[in-house]
């Protein structure tokens, strides 16, 4: 119960932190890539507010804490390799980002916002998750097995 | 630069980095949206709760939040609802297939100092600004 409760309150907490950095309006993500007309740079400052906080913390752990508090080991990323489908992949996404304003965080909370664009992109979103999931569990069962099971638990977030 | 919000933005910032440190220190997990999202699809046995209970807290967040600022929410940009939904698709299908989006890759990948991270990062930031670069410089702003 407590992690459920731990993870709903981490989801908030990154929720509020987006309305507040200004994440949930579409043209400030617009206005942060619109160097030809009137530059935002705001969304700079949201990033570099969350690495300040989240390295350190980062680096702390792995060094020196043997498991996290509510779960057996750390699930953490571990391929190095730079490939071609994580490069298009986020070619892909940075397409979407731009054309809507949203990307996945801040769509779903704004769906909780009652954000009739949201809906409908957030909705679009699921869809794509979704068909992309299906499409990759189709090919496993085909193949008798996990084709790629780190691409397959998201290995970078 | 009428809107620039660095106060605010760095606040939002220093939240989403605690929140994403939380869900390392306590679950042991990235904080990627995308992934925690697809990892849903994927409906593999005890690894569901976690991630249904943090979506359920970034949708009651904005539930919540929107009550008092809904000025936090508005969408000031002219987009029709095909582009949205093309906008959700690709976001939907790039993000799972480039294995991260914005927080996962943004944040919590760069705060690792991943290398496949940044170079994830670099690319939706480029195709990002170059669409945003043909919506207002080539169609004026309205799609």
């Amino acid at each position: 119960m407590k992690v459920k409760i731990g993870a709903f309150l981490g989801g908030a907490l990154f929720g509020v932190g987006l309305a507040i950095a200004g994440m949930t309006q579409p043209a400030k993500i617009v206005g942060f890539f619109d160097f030809f007309g009137s530059w935002d740079p705001s969304l700079a400052f949201v990033m570099v507010g969350a690495i300040i906080v989240y390295t350190p913390v980062y680096r702390w752990a792995i060094r020196t804490w043997q498991r996290p508090i509510w779960a057996p080991a750390f699930s953490l990323p571990t391929r190095k390799d730079i490939d071609g489908r994580l490069i298009l992949g986020s070619a892909i996404f940075g397409v979407g980002w731009g054309l809507g304003g949203y990307c996945p965080g801040p769509a779903l909370t704004s769906v909780g916002a009652r954000s009739e664009e949201a809906f409908t992109f957030g909705l679009a979103m699921l869809i794509g998750v979704g068909a992309y999931q299906l499409f990759t569990r189709m090919r496993e069962n085909r193949s008798g097995g996990t084709v790629d099971p780190q691409a397959a638990a998201m290995i970078d977030g | 630069m009428e809107s620039f919000t660095p106060i605010a933005s760095t606040i939002g910032g220093l939240m989403i980095g605690t929140a994403a440190a939380g869900l390392l220190l306590f679950h042991g997990r990235i904080a990627g949206i995308s992934g925690i999202a697809g990892g849903i699809f994927r409906r593999e046995a005890g690894d569901m709760s976690w991630r249904i209970m943090f979506l359920i807290g970034l949708f009651a967040a904005g539930a919540a939040w929107s009550f008092f600022y809904p000025q936090d929410y508005v969408v000031e940009i002219s987009r029709s609802t095909p582009a949205l939904i093309v906008a959700g698709l690709t976001v939907g299908i790039g993000t799972q297939l480039g294995s991260g989006c914005t927080s996962g890759h943004g944040v919590c990948g760069i705060g690792r100092l991943s290398k496949r991270s940044t170079v994830a990062t670099i690319s939706f930031m480029i195709t990002a600004a170059l669409t945003v670069f043909v919506v207002n410089e080539v169609l004026g702003g309205s799609i």
